[in-house]
């Protein structure tokens, strides 16, 4: 098909736009990592030298190790129960119709259509009257209230996917309910399962709002604690700061390339659109 | 099991009540138990105020222009950053649709998305700063006498949630855009119809309430804008969002009630605005829509 003149002032016009904004983000993702490894930067392009300095300095000042635990303990168990108490459920969902159904629909998509400050300010408000927050496990349970629907959401047509007919047969040969699950659904789902614990694994790391409003001072997960060091700046040089954010941004950024194997990147903000 | 019993437990099957219905109940009481329940106890909390009658936080909210002026703050930020974002979406995602190799630059663009608000706001401090990159190239390309303040102000904020919130809509965008049958703008071009007309006659009705639902997811967004506000903007002044407001309330004055009041007002100009979208799609695009998508 050949194009105006016009049509390609637009295209042109277009991808100018896309090319600004991706240069953009280059450069600030670039500036903390140049930064991060920078001696001094000082109304020059690039610092005046090398160091690797502010991560021993991140390491130790902001109990980088300690941090680094606990938010691997959080993001474990928050993705490993998420699993146990979504998938049984997308199972459920999919595979039965009920009374009330559209109603239970509606129940694990608010989680995901209200934004985590509105509803997480209550709900840390009742987590501190039964004295979970400020504990690791308040952290946990807050952080599960979004990544249960969201595996469930996702896991649902993983499992309208798979032929009912090959349930029945295990069925027909004896198998109970946990013998279907174990040796005939998880295998099946076994590839949408994984996408669905990466994509809520890479949500958690990054989940601020209701870590912040839950945790305590041992209960920091990586991305309350850099906010703390923002917030605090001046008190450390900027640069181990900008240190603290690469390790932040690697982990997450790592975990995003896992995940991205297994899925469609527009799926990440697709899953919750209705 | 008994005779007897095999009644009810067919008739309950027959409503698609069975054991594999039953593996909903823990997912279905943890929502409730963590969800409904917290936001149900804000609720009532917020009619039991520390002091005066049982609407005493609304009145207070809305006596003191410390607290109210905030909505209109979080709205000056909120709306013009979720009109932008969604203008600039439409265009790039009706361009991309007819790319072939889509997949980098939408893992490019979910980068922002996955890093999530502080990471972004602690970017742009540098990046965005007196000494960082964007200014340099101002002040060398002769664009600025002075390096531009763009940060711990209006514009950092709004800037971080160009960075986030554009991601978003465009990768919404574009699932919208790609549901699209292609075959109705080939029909449209056979008959005639030039870009323009196509646009405005084919697919915007058809994108209509996509966009209606993307404006809506945008908004929401924009408007619980929270770290960023404090690590980008200035708190105390042109970016006191509501949510700080809220935050400072519940952990700063230990006031839960009052705390509770404000998210309560957070939830309801969500649902108003949300409300307000949903029936604008209603009465704009009716008819033509409901049968143009099979």
């Amino acid at each position: 098909m050949r194009r105006s003149i016009g049509e390609q002032i637009w295209a042109c016009a277009v991808w100018t736009l896309v090319g600004f904004f991706v240069l953009n983000l280059v450069g600030m993702i670039g500036s903390v990592v140049v930064n991060s490894f920078g001696t001094h930067w000082f109304n020059t392009w690039l610092p005046a030298g090398y160091t690797s300095q502010w991560y021993v300095l991140a390491w130790n000042e902001f109990q980088l190790p300690d941090i680094l635990i606990v938010t691997a303990e959080v993001v474990g168990t928050v993705v490993l129960l998420s699993a146990l108490i979504g998938v049984p459920a997308a199972y459920a969902m999919a595979r039965r119709n009920f009374p009330g159904k559209q109603a239970v629909m509606f129940l694990f998509l608010l989680p995901l259509l209200v934004p985590p400050i509105t509803y997480g300010i209550p709900m840390a408000t009742v987590l501190y009257q039964v004295h979970l927050a400020g504990t690791i496990w308040g952290v946990i349970l807050a952080n599960l209230v979004p990544t249960v629907p969201f595996v469930i959401l996702i896991m649902i047509p993983f499992v309208e996917q798979i032929d009912p007919r090959i349930e029945a047969a295990a069925r027909v040969f004896g198998a109970g309910m946990l013998r279907l699950f174990l040796q005939v659904l998880v295998p099946l789902l076994l590839p949408g399962m994984l996408a669905a614990m990466l994509l809520a694994l890479v949500r958690t790391i990054a989940m601020f709002e209701l870590t912040f409003l839950t945790s305590g001072p041992t209960s920091q997960t990586l991305v309350v604690a850099l906010y703390y060091a923002v917030f605090a700046a001046g008190v450390r040089p900027g640069q181990s700061i900008d240190a603290m954010a690469v390790v932040y941004m690697v982990t997450t950024l790592v975990w995003l390339l896992i995940a991205l194997r297994f899925v469609n990147p527009t799926q990440i903000v697709t899953r919750a659109k209705r | 099991m008994t005779a007897t019993r095999l009644p009810l437990h067919r008739r309950l099957r027959e409503y698609g009540l069975d054991s594999v219905t039953l593996l909903l109940i823990p997912a279905v009481l943890f929502v409730l138990a963590l969800f409904i329940y917290p936001f149900l106890y804000g609720l009532v909390l917020s009619f039991h105020p520390k002091a005066g009658g049982w609407l005493a936080n609304y009145a207070k909210f809305f006596s003191e222009p410390f607290l109210y002026d905030t909505i209109s703050i979080t709205l000056v930020i909120a709306v013009p950053v979720t009109i932008l974002n969604v203008l600039l979406s439409v265009p790039v995602a009706l361009r991309v649709r007819l790319m072939r190799r889509q997949r980098l630059l939408t893992t490019i663009l979910v980068i922002p998305i996955t890093l999530g608000t502080v990471m972004v706001a602690e970017g742009l401090l540098t990046y965005l700063g007196p000494r960082g990159w964007l200014n340099r190239v101002l002040l060398e390309f002769g664009l600025a006498d002075s390096p531009v303040r763009l940060v711990h102000n209006y514009w950092g904020v709004m800037l971080s949630l160009v960075i986030t919130g554009f991601p978003f809509t465009f990768l919404l965008t574009l699932s919208y855009v790609t549901g699209i049958d292609p075959a109705l703008e080939q029909a449209g071009a056979v008959l005639g119809a030039r870009p323009r007309e196509r646009f405005q006659r084919i697919l915007l009705p058809l994108l209509a309430p996509g966009l209606a639902i993307t404006l809506a997811l945008a908004f929401v967004q924009a408007f619980t804008v929270f770290p960023s506000a404090i690590l980008l903007g200035a708190p105390a002044g042109p970016t006191r969002v509501i949510s700080i407001v809220a935050y400072q309330a519940a952990f700063e004055q230990y006031d839960y009630p009052l705390a509770s009041a404000i998210a309560m007002l957070m939830a309801a100009v969500q649902l108003l605005v949300i409300s307000a979208l949903l029936a604008a799609r209603t009465v704009l695009f009716r008819g033509p829509v409901s049968t143009g998508k099979g």
